[in-house]
C-alpha cells in the first residue's frame, strides 16, 4: 500500500520543525513517506532519526544530514556537506551526488551509498557501517576503520585506510597510497561474496565484476606499540 | 713514622639538574627505548591555589554565622540555550572517566557518591554502561574524538553532553587505553580487537575549528530536541580564546581542565611538559565569559588539582560557577591507600606514588579490568566514602564563604583573595597578600 507522502517545505518551515516531527513518529506509525523541500544547503536535516520512515530530500543538503540515522531510509537528490550520516547506526542513506569530507565517519551500522564521490576522509572511524562509493574518495579515507566495509568503484586518494583496524576496504581502481599499516590483502572467496553482498545492497549486483577489485585491510603491526615500528608513528 | 692526614674532601654532591629522578628516567628510557607512560596528573610543583589565602570578614565586612545562616550551593548548568538545564546540590562534579580505565565496580561507586550528594557523574572514552546510567542520577555523556560506544539512545538517555577537545593532561593528545586493560567487554564497547594497545584520535573525526563546532553542536542538540546541556570542555592552554570560541560555537558550559589534571594513561613527558597550570586558566576563561557579557550566563566548570573545600571556594571565588573531580574521587574510593602498601611494592611503588595505571593491576580495584582486583572494591562502601569527602569539600566551602559574609559560594569574588607569591598574584590577578599590587595592573605598592 502506497500512501501520498508527508511534505515538509523548508522554505518556510525550520528544520528544528522537520526533525522535531520526524522524532515524535510513534511506532507504526502511517506517516512512513516524507518529502523535503527545498532543503538549501541546511545543516543537521533528518538527524537522529530512529523510525521506519522513508524519507526523500529534494536538493543538496549542508553538514550531518542523516546523522546517527537509526532504521530510516534516507535519500538525498543532492550533494551533501561534511559529515553526511556520521555515526549511522542503522537503515540506509543514498546521496545522488557527491559528498564532502567525512562521509560515514565512525558509523556503525547500516548503508551509506554515495552516487558520485566522496571528498576527504571518507568512512573516518568507521565502526561496523557498510559504505559504497560509486565514484572516487579522497585523501584518508578510512583513516582508523575499526570495522566494516567501504567500496569504492572509483579510485582512492593518498594515505587510504592509515592506521585501520579490522575494517575491509575494497577499491576498484587506483589507489594513490596506502596509509600507515595498512596493506592489500588476498582476495578470497569470502571476500569476494562479501563484496558482492555489499555491491547488491548498493542495487550493484550484477553490474560490476567483484573480480575488478583490490581487498585492502590492516598488516596488524601497529596493535602493539613497538620501538622498531617508530618510522610509522 | 707518621701517616700524612688525608687531604680534606668534599661530600658527595648530587646535580639539581641531573638529579635521582630524572637519572633514573634517563636509565629506565635507555634500557627501553619507549618514553614512559602513567596515569595521574602533572607532579611538579606549579602555582596553584595553595598561593592564594581568602581575607574573610573585618570591620568593613561581616560574616555569616556559621550553623546558622544559610550558605547556598546549588549550581544551575545549561541555562543558556537548553531546555532541560540540570541543577546540582553542590557545585563539585566528578569528571569523565572512561569505564575502561577505571572498572565497572569503581564507575557504580562514583555514581552512588555522586547521586547521594544531588550532583553528576560524567562517562568518558569508552561510552556509557547501563551500571553507571542507573547508579547516576545526573549522568553527562562525552562525545570524544574516538567516538567509542557513541550512539543517539546514550545521547538521548543522557542528562547532559560533553563535546571534549582536550584534557589538562594533554591539551592535544588522544586517548590511550593499553592492551592489558582491553579486556572482552571494554573491547566490545568499542569495537575493538581484545588486547590491542589502543589509541584514540586527538582530533574529531568530523570536524574542525570553531566554524564547525558551532554546527556540530546544533546537529547533536536536533538529535536530542534541543534539551539536553551541551558543554564544552578543552585543555588549559589558551583558555582565554578557547573559552570564547566554546561560546561561539554555542556551548551551554565551557568546562576548563589545568595541567595538574589527571589522565588513565598518557606519556609522562606531554603530562609533565604541556599546558597551563588551573590557576591562570579559571582567571582567563573568566574574562572571556566577562568579555563577551556572558559570565553565569555560560558557566564554567574548573578541574585540575581540586583537592579541598579551599580550592573549591577559590575557584568559585575567581568566577567559577563548579569544580569538577577525578583524582581525589578516587583516593576517596580508595586509590593509592597506604593499607596496601605491600602490594604498591610488589609493583615497584608506593602508595601515594602509584601511577602505573595503564597496566591494570590497580591493587584497589579501581583502574584494573581484572575481575578478582576488581572485586575488591565494594561499590556501595566506595559510593559512601565519596559521598563523605563530597560532603567535607561543601562544608569547607561554605565555612569560607560564611566567613567572607556570603550566603551563596557564588558570590565568593576575587576581592576575597590575595596571592601568597607574585606568580599566583599575576596569574589570577589578585593582590600580593599586603599590597594592592597585582603585577601587570596598576602599577606599583
Ligand atoms: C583515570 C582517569 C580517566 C580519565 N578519563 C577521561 C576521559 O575519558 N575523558 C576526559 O575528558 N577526561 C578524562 N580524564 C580527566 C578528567 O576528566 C579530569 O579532567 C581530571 O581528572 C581533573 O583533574 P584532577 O584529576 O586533578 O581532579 C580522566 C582522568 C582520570 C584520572
Amino acid at each position: 500500500m502506497t500512501s501520498d507522502p508527508f511534505v515538509f517545505d523548508l522554505a518556510h518551515q525550520t528544520v528544528r520543525d522537520l526533525n522535531a516531527a520526524l522524532h515524535a513518529l510513534p511506532p507504526g506509525s502511517n506517516e512512513t513517506l516524507w518529502r523535503v523541500e527545498n532543503p538549501r544547503g541546511l545543516h543537521a536535516i533528518a538527524a537522529g532519526v530512529d523510525a521506519d520512515a522513508a524519507i526523500e530530500i529534494g536538493g543538496s543538503v549542508g553538514y550531518y544530514c542523516a546523522g546517527m540515522n537509526k532504521r530510516a531510509a534516507i535519500t538525498v537528490r543532492g550533494n551533501a556537506g561534511v559529515g553526511v550520516a556520521e555515526n549511522i547506526m542503522s537503515g540506509r542513506v543514498h546521496i545522488k551526488g557527491d559528498t564532502s569530507q567525512a562521509a560515514g565517519a565512525t558509523g556503525c551500522g547500516g548503508t551509506l551509498l554515495i552516487d558520485g564521490n566522496a571528498s576527504a576522509r571518507c568512512g573516518i572511524s568507521m565502526k561496523g557501517v557498510d559504505i559504497v562509493v560509486k565514484g572516487s574518495v579522497g585523501h584518508m579515507s578510512a583513516f582508523m576503520a575499526q570495522a566494516g566495509t567501504l567500496t569504492v568503484l572509483g579510485d582512492a586518494g593518498e594515505s587510504l585506510g592509515d592506521s585501520i583496524y579490522e575494517a575491509r576496504l575494497y577499491v576498484r581502481g587506483a589507489v594513490k597510497s596506502l596509509g600507515a599499516d595498512c596493506i592489500e590483502k588476498e582476495m578470497r572467496d569470502e571476500h569476494r561474496a562479501q563484496l558482492f553482498e555489499k555491491l547488491s545492497l548498493a542495487g550493484l549486483a550484477g553490474e560490476v565484476d567483484v573480480s575488478e577489485f583490490r581487498r585492502y585491510g590492516s598488516a596488524r603491526t601497529l596493535y602493539h606499540f613497538h620501538i622498531d615500528n617508530l618510522g610509522n608513528y | 713514622m707518621t701517616e700524612k692526614p688525608a687531604a680534606p674532601r668534599t661530600l658527595p654532591r648530587h646535580s639539581a639538574t641531573f638529579d635521582d629522578y630524572t637519572l633514573s628516567e634517563i636509565r629506565r628510557a635507555a634500557a627501553t627505548g619507549i618514553y614512559d607512560i602513567r596515569g595521574g596528573g602533572a607532579k611538579r610543583k606549579v602555582p596553584h591555589f595553595d598561593d592564594l589565602l581568602f581575607l574573610g570578614a573585618s570591620i568593613s565586612r561581616y560574616p555569616l554565622e556559621g550553623y546558622r545562616e544559610a550558605c547556598g550551593t546549588n549550581v544551575v548548568l545549561g541555562s543558556r540555550f537548553a531546555k532541560k538545564p540540570i541543577e546540582l546540590k553542590i557545585p563539585i562534579t566528578i569528571a569523565g572517566m572512561s569505564f575502561g580505565s577505571l572498572s565497572a565496580n569503581a564507575k557504580e561507586a562514583l555514581g552512588r557518591g555522586a547521586s547521594a550528594m544531588g550532583t553528576s557523574t560524567t562517562t568518558g572514552d569508552g561510552g556509557m554502561t547501563n551500571e553507571e546510567r542507573g547508579h547516576s542520577s545526573l549522568l553527562v555523556y562525552q562525545v570524544l574524538p574516538s567516538r567509542y560506544g557513541m550512539n543517539p539512545d546514550d545521547l538521548r538517555r543522557a542528562d547532559a553532553i560533553e563535546v571534549v577537545v582536550g584534557q589538562g593532561a594533554k591539551p592535544g593528545g588522544g586517548g590511550m587505553l593499553l592492551g592489558q586493560k582491553i579486556s572482552e567487554r571494554v573491547a566490545g564497547m568499542r569495537t575493538l580487537p581484545v588486547g590491542i594497545d589502543q589509541r584514540s584520535a586527538c582530533r574529531h573525526p568530523d570536524w574542525t575549528g570553531p566554524d564547525d563546532l558551532e554546527i556540530k553542536i546544533e546537529e547533536l542538540r536536533e538529535i536530542t530536541d534541543w534539551q539536553k546541556p551541551i558543554y564544552v570542555k578543552v585543555g588549559a592552554a589558551r583558555p582565554y580564546y578557547d573559552t570564547a570560541l566554546a561560546v561561539k560555537s554555542g556551548a551551554d558550559v565551557v568546562v576548563i581542565d589545568g595541567m595538574q589534571g589527571g589522565t588513565a594513561a598518557t606519556q609522562d613527558v606531554f603530562i609533565e611538559n604541556v599546558g597551563i597550570p588551573t590557576l591562570p586558566a579559571v582567571r582567563q576563561a573568566v574574562k572571556a565569559l566577562q568579555d563577551l557579557g556572558l559570565h553565569r550566563k555560560v558557566q564554567l566548570i574548573v578541574s585540575g588539582g581540586i583537592r579541598n573545600g579551599a580550592d573549591v571556594a577559590k575557584a568559585l571565588a575567581l568566577g567559577a560557577d563548579a569544580v569538577s573531580i577525578g583524582t581525589a574521587a578516587l583516593v576517596a574510593i580508595g586509590d593509592n591507600d597506604p593499607a596496601l602498601e605491600a602490594e604498591y611494592q610488589a609493583l615497584g611503588s608506593t602508595a601515594g606514588a602509584y601511577d602505573d595505571w595503564q597496566e591494570g593491576r590497580d591493587p584497589a580495584g579501581i583502574t584494573t579490568q581484572d575481575p578478582d582486583l576488581m572485586a575488591r572494591l565494594d561499590p556501595v562502601l566506595a559510593g559512601r566514602r565519596l559521598a563523605n569527602y563530597l560532603a567535607v569539600l561543601t562544608l569547607e566551602a561554605q565555612t569560607i564563604a560564611r566567613a567572607c559574609g556570603k550566603s551563596h559560594v557564588h558570590n565568593l569574588e576575587p576581592e576575597d583573595l590575595v596571592a601568597l607569591t607574585i606568580e599566583a598574584a599575576a596569574m589570577a590577578e589578585v593582590p600580593l597578600a599586603g599590597t594592592n599590587w597585582i603585577p601587570g595592573k596598576n602599577g606599583g605598592f
